[in-house]
């Protein structure tokens, strides 16, 4: 898997050479804040990017992805290709080799039993294991021998990198979770909050949702790392508050997910203490169209079902005139600034996989309008709002409660409307919008407005989970509680033949080339879902930080064993 | 201690009364004027105000300006005229604040003397009062938004059913307070010697009530009033963020004051603006009640 | 008095049992889910097995008993093992978090010590100002003093204290330098140096919280003191030839702190229930912020002990302000 880098911003790259002459814990603390704070160590009983962050500076997993994509090695010696050997040539399974001499902090050897039961632990039935797609089609992991794990699948796998690969699979030690298997799992407070791992640094002091304390780890593999003898977590507050400590001051070295206005970047920036620095991955804000009718007259259960077409959005016509009158570089302007870019892409990267689709980048008004008035909809009563068939032309928009995301809605609502289109705005409380609770009207599942706008992306460059979220046996109803990731009721048997075609393929071009095509199907050839920004991860650090390379394919604590005080 | 108003029979000269010494009180009268002016504004403001109409490309171009004769109050973010979103911002912003605080006051008032007075009712209403300052507010809220929202906006229209729910839901949770402190007054009233002089008369536990505790547990009613305002405008931003409130791009004060701070640095102005508004709201709404305290006391009324 | 007092303990457990009840339905109807932080990359079908595992898929009245149980039983017993070595509780599930899978009680003992030093520290000192500024705005009502102290409280109170907060911030951290803008919760005080950066750190969540209470305090004492000012009992007092001093401090102050009482007895429970913006703001992550996180998390373990304890000392603090006031004014009976 070769894949380029789609960086942008400044990363600090600069200033790596003195890291090598440093010695272990020389260089004092290093302070970071999240704006969520960490609420547990243990990966797999968490989903939250704040706790895996976090986890993986103590924990390891075999590889990692750099930020330029490529796949590294971190506990084993190489990575595992055909050609090496390592994959088996029918892709069934993988071998991966262990470093030798791998010690846990605790000084015991790391062997590849500690693989076999990380593997028993997160598919335990009970254990409610929240990555549990990471070892998905993984017939077996055996200890080959203490430092040999072998990962077989029940079918060939294209892409064999899931299980222990990435910071949201790291190794756990055996000894220390033996006892938490399954139901027991949550019983192991100090296990699941004090972890230990092979990584730079250990956990000495953990207070929930509130602060992790850590140490270097003194049978780290590199004798040489990390620069710094401390490094603590303080969560709480809120992305302001977060960038102010660190650029503004300076209480705090790194500070995580600092989205803020593109005005108070500046502003911030121009303290001269820190920098912001911004990864791209495969988030992209979008706006989803309803294809099923969420008119609340409907009778409950048929409201936003595939039984009630939509009276408006089913018309492709329609659907391209409101992305059309969009102007993605305003929107960029105003929320994001150096954080994101304009996008028509649901797969916007890593570069190999992102269709070259960029036919909505310019805004069309007139095009827009001439396309509304080919379906049919007219002006007929002059009022400004279009209608046909004495229905006016009228959408109910819906986002979470957002600053950025009302910015949003504003804007976009003022080019509907020049459109001739009726808009009525909605902002949900996220943890309603995203909790999926089937008692409630407003989760994005169900789907009872005409448009949504919220953010997704991809896990893994390699998109295939992601793309196959729009297959229409996905599509949330009342028969699944509302629960389904295919939220805009999509539904074209070409599409899910070729998803089909895409978890047979197994040479990389031809997926990529499919899943191109997949892309380009939800997006210019339908208009299902409209996407406006790519949007990166911004982060701040300080300037005295050296070694930060922030990254979007893993954790952005990656490389934390390389930071170093700049002196 | 004398009780002015059982002497007075007709309660219109009553009414003057109270009038003729509010008059004299020179900081509930820059209160009533500043209010007037600040409900006058928002009313007609609008109509007199009209902000040109300018396309978003327009728009962005002139973001975050300052204050200029084109635009009194400068521009936010997306460029559009502060003056006029908050001459808009007010209509709501005035109007939750003062219905919510009546209603607040109203019922803590009614529930508070009932508890005071009539030793069989305090239990049960003291423990209701209990229960409703220890439920979760936000849950609550959620709770009534997903229980009613769709049905009062289907019975009286989106806008006037959020305003409907916002201000049902404000002072639902908020007269508890009201609520013990009247009770706390009532139970030393009701023992005072012209109460027990009234009730041996044999005076109706309603006359009682309106006649010699009512007029007596205005001052602390006046300072929760005065409280209450400031919250409700406060609350409602907080509601705006549970989905709860207006439509987003619906300006109210606590909300323009809310996302003005995040661009206080750079642009002060932006939060200067709300957050005046909201202060000379709850001042006018102070001397106004201390007016009223005064002109209601008869001690204070003679002189 | 006594019979009133035991009277009202016996009957604060049926009230408290409904009002756990009245929380936990509550929490329960309420839309979210403890999911919502879980990025969209977690497919559903591991959501529900995440859901199961947290037991967060079984009836309500199971969960409710469930957590009666462990609350009333499980927990005591497990402070009791604790405390002398036995084994009760062994083998219990205590209340967990859904959120982070800590026992709930070890989160809020966490929490405990920051609530009550700024929290608490800020209340007294928002008692401490307003009480005797109240006192002289009235005995000098409408003097310069008494307008200051009224644009003081009304500042106090109309401005959010996110505002407030933010503003501190900006001048004091950010211009000035002077204090740090988040709370280090693991500062140990054990030295002069340690404790002035403790001091340092505590200033502005004071400050801000300070302010607030302060304002509301002072207007309730002021206009209490306001109506028995005119009394006839005052002027008997002075004709009877007293100091001012005993006047006012003894006389009038006394009567006038029924209102007073009850605003403060209203206010302790809330130091336990924390400030949530005022903690979120400064990083103090006392017990505000667990309650707000995990209601938005709707981590229902956490925010049902959370609202329970805080109903506790509602019901208990309005009891006291209830035998207070018969200390104040003997004339109120309760029997």
């Amino acid at each position: 898997m070769k894949l380029r880098a789609a960086l942008l911003g400044a990363v600090a790259v600069a200033g790596l050479a003195p890291a090598a002459f440093a010695e272990r814990g020389t260089d004092g603390e290093v302070k970071l804040t999240f704006p969520q704070a960490v609420s547990i160590m243990n990966p797999y009983l968490s989903g939250g990017t704040k706790d895996i962050l976090a986890a993986a500076m103590v924990l390891e997993p075999l590889a990692v992805t750099d930020p330029d994509g490529v796949l590294v090695p971190r506990l084993a010696v190489e990575i595992p290709t055909v050609e090496n050997g390592g994959v088996s040539p029918d892709l069934t399974s993988i071998t991966w080799k262990l470093l030798p001499d791998l010690k846990w902090s605790d000084g015991t050897p790391v062997t590849a039993d500690d693989a076999v039961f990380t593997w028993q632990y997160c598919t335990h039935p009970e254990g409610g294991c929240s990555q549990a797609t990471k070892y998905e089609g993984v017939a077996s992991v055996e200890a080959v021998d203490p430092s040999t794990i072998k990962v077989t699948f029940t079918a060939p796998k294209p892409n064999p990198y899931t299980a222990f690969v990435s910071g949201l699979s790291p190794i756990l030690q055996k000894a220390q979770f033996a006892n938490c298997l399954g139901a027991a799992a949550p019983t192991c407070t100090d296990a699941n909050n004090m972890p230990i791992g092979t990584g730079p640094f250990k956990v000495t002091g953990f207070t929930v949702n509130d602060t992790v304390t850590m140490e270097a780890n003194p049978n780290y593999r590199d004798p040489a790392k990390p620069a710094f003898a401390k490094a603590i977590i303080k969560g709480g507050g809120d992305a302001e508050s977060s960038a102010r400590a660190v650029m503004e001051t300076g209480e705090f070295d790194y500070a995580w997910n600092t989205q803020i206005p593109p005005d108070s970047q500046a502003a911030m920036s121009a303290a001269g203490k820190g920098q912001f620095v911004v990864a791209f991955g495969t988030l992209v804000e979008r706006l989803e169209m309803n294809t099923t009718d969420p008119d609340p007259a409907l009778p409950e259960g048929e409201r936003s079902t595939a039984k009630h077409p939509h009276p408006i959005l089913s018309d492709i016509r329609v659907r391209t005139a409101l992305s059309k009158a969009i102007d993605r570089s305003i929107l960029v302007e105003v929320g994001y600034g150096a954080g994101g870019k304009p996008t028509c892409n649901v797969i916007p990267g890593p570069a190999e996989w992102a269709s070259d689709n960029d036919g909505c980048i310019a805004q069309d008004m007139e095009g827009a309008k001439a396309l509304l008035d080919e379906a049919g909809w007219k002006d007929s009563d002059g009022d400004g709002i279009r209608d046909k068939d004495g229905k006016k032309l009228k959408l109910l928009y819906q986002t979470t409660v957002n600053p950025i995301r009302q910015d949003f809605q504003a804007l976009i609502k003022d080019w509907w409307t020049e459109l001739g289109v009726e808009v009525e705005l909605k902002a949900i409380d996220p943890g309603v919008f995203f909790g999926g609770d089937p008692g409630s009207p407003d989760t994005f599942q169900k789907f009872y407005a005409d448009v949504e706008m919220y953010a997704n992306n991809s896990e893994t460059p390699d998109p295939e989970s992601y793309l196959g979220q729009y297959q229409c046996k996905n599509a949330p109803t009342p028969e699944t509680q509302w629960q389904g990731e295919n939220i805009n009721r999509f539904c074209d048997p070409a599409y899910d033949a070729l998803y089909a075609e895409l978890t047979k393929t197994t040479e990389l071009a031809k997926r990529q080339e499919i899943a191109r095509k997949l892309n380009d199907m939800v997006t210019k050839d339908s208009m299902i879902v409209v996407p406006l920004v790519h949007r990166g991860t911004l982060s701040a650090h300080s300037n005295s930080l050296g070694g930060v390379r922030i990254n979007a394919w893993d954790m952005e604590t990656w490389n934390v064993a390389d930071w170093f005080r700049v002196k | 201690m004398t009780d002015v108003s059982t002497t007075q029979p007709k309660p219109s000269s009553q009414m003057r009364d109270i009038w003729n010494q509010f008059r004299t009180h020179k900081g509930a009268l820059f209160g009533l004027v500043t209010l007037g002016i600040l409900i006058a504004a928002v009313l007609i403001g609008p109509y007199l105000w009209i902000p040109e109409k300018l396309s978003v490309a327009e728009a962005i171009k002139l973001k975050n300006q300052g204050p200029s004769l084109r635009f009194p109050l400068g521009t936010d973010q997306l460029g559009r005229d502060m003056l006029a979103r908050m001459l808009l911002a007010g209509r709501v912003s005035l109007a939750v604040g003062l219905v919510a605080m009546v209603i607040a006051i109203v019922f803590g008032t009614f529930i508070g003397i009932l508890a005071g007075y009539f030793r069989r009712l305090d239990s049960p209403l003291m423990r209701l009062t209990d229960m409703f300052l220890a439920l979760p507010l936000i849950p609550l809220l959620l709770v009534m938004v997903m229980l009613f929202r769709d049905r009062i906006a289907g019975v009286i229209g989106p806008e006037l059913g959020a305003f409907t729910l916002i201000v049902f839901a404000i002072g639902i949770t908020s007269w508890m307070a009201t609520a013990r402190i009247v009770r706390g007054e009532v139970l030393t009233l009701k023992e005072r010697e012209y109460v027990l002089a009234a009730r041996s008369i044999g005076a109706k536990p309603n006359r009682i009530i309106l006649r010699h505790i009512l007029p007596n547990v205005v001052s602390p009613v006046m300072v929760a009033a005065t409280l209450g305002v400031a919250e409700a405008i406060i609350t409602e931003s907080v509601l705006s963020f549970l989905g709860l409130g207006f439509p987003p791009d619906f300006p109210t004060w606590g909300r323009l004051l809310f996302d003005g701070l995040q661009y206080m640095q750079v642009y002060p102005e932006r939060v200067v603006w709300p957050g005046l508004a909201i202060s000379l709201t709850v001042l006018s709404v102070n001397y106004i009640g201390d007016g009223l305290r005064d002109a209601l006391d008869p001690r204070i009324r003679g002189r | 008095m006594l019979t009133f007092t035991l009277r009202r303990l016996m009957l604060a457990i049926p009230t408290l049992l409904v009002i756990s009840l009245v929380i936990f339905l509550l929490v329960d109807l309420a839309p979210g889910s403890p999911l919502s932080d879980i990025p969209l990359t977690v497919p559903p079908d591991v959501r529900q097995k995440m859901i199961e595992a947290m037991g967060a898929d079984q009836p309500v009245f199971v969960r409710y008993f469930l957590w009666l149980r462990q609350f009333f039983w499980v927990e005591p017993a497990y402070l009791f093992d604790s405390w002398f070595g036995t084994t009760w509780s062994e083998g219990e599930l205590r209340i967990l978090s859904w959120q982070s899978r800590s026992p709930v009680f070890t989160i809020i003992g966490q929490r405990l010590p920051q609530t009550l030093t700024v929290i608490g520290t800020a209340y007294l000192v928002g008692v401490l100002i307003a009480v005797p500024i109240g006192i002289y705005s009235a005995y000098r009502q409408y003097s310069w003093f008494d307008q200051a102290g009224t644009m003081f409280a009304m500042i106090g109170f109309s401005v959010p204290t996110f505002f407030s907060g933010t503003l501190l911030i900006i001048i004091f951290a950010v211009w000035l330098g002077w204090f740090p803008t988040k709370y280090d919760t693991q500062l140990v005080v054990n030295d002069w140096e340690s404790f002035l950066k403790q001091v340092r750190q505590m200033a502005m969540p004071v400050m801000t919280l300070g302010l607030a209470n302060a304002a509301a305090i002072s207007r309730y004492m002021r206009s209490s003191m306001l109506d028995n000012m005119g009394m006839d009992y005052v002027r008997t007092a002075r004709a009877k030839g007293l100091s001012e001093r005993t006047v006012v401090l003894k006389h009038v102050l006394r009567n006038s702190l029924i209102p007073v009482v009850t605003v403060i007895a209203l206010g302790i429970p809330a130091i336990f229930g924390g400030a949530i913006v005022t903690e979120n703001l400064f990083g103090v992550n006392g017990i505000g912020a667990a309650l707000i996180g995990a209601i938005q998390g709707n981590d229902i373990p956490m925010v049902q002990t959370i609202a329970f304890i805080f109903a506790v000392l509602i019901v208990l603090f309005n009891l006291i302000a209830d035998i207070l006031y018969g200390l104040l004014d003997p004339r109120i009976r309760y029997d």
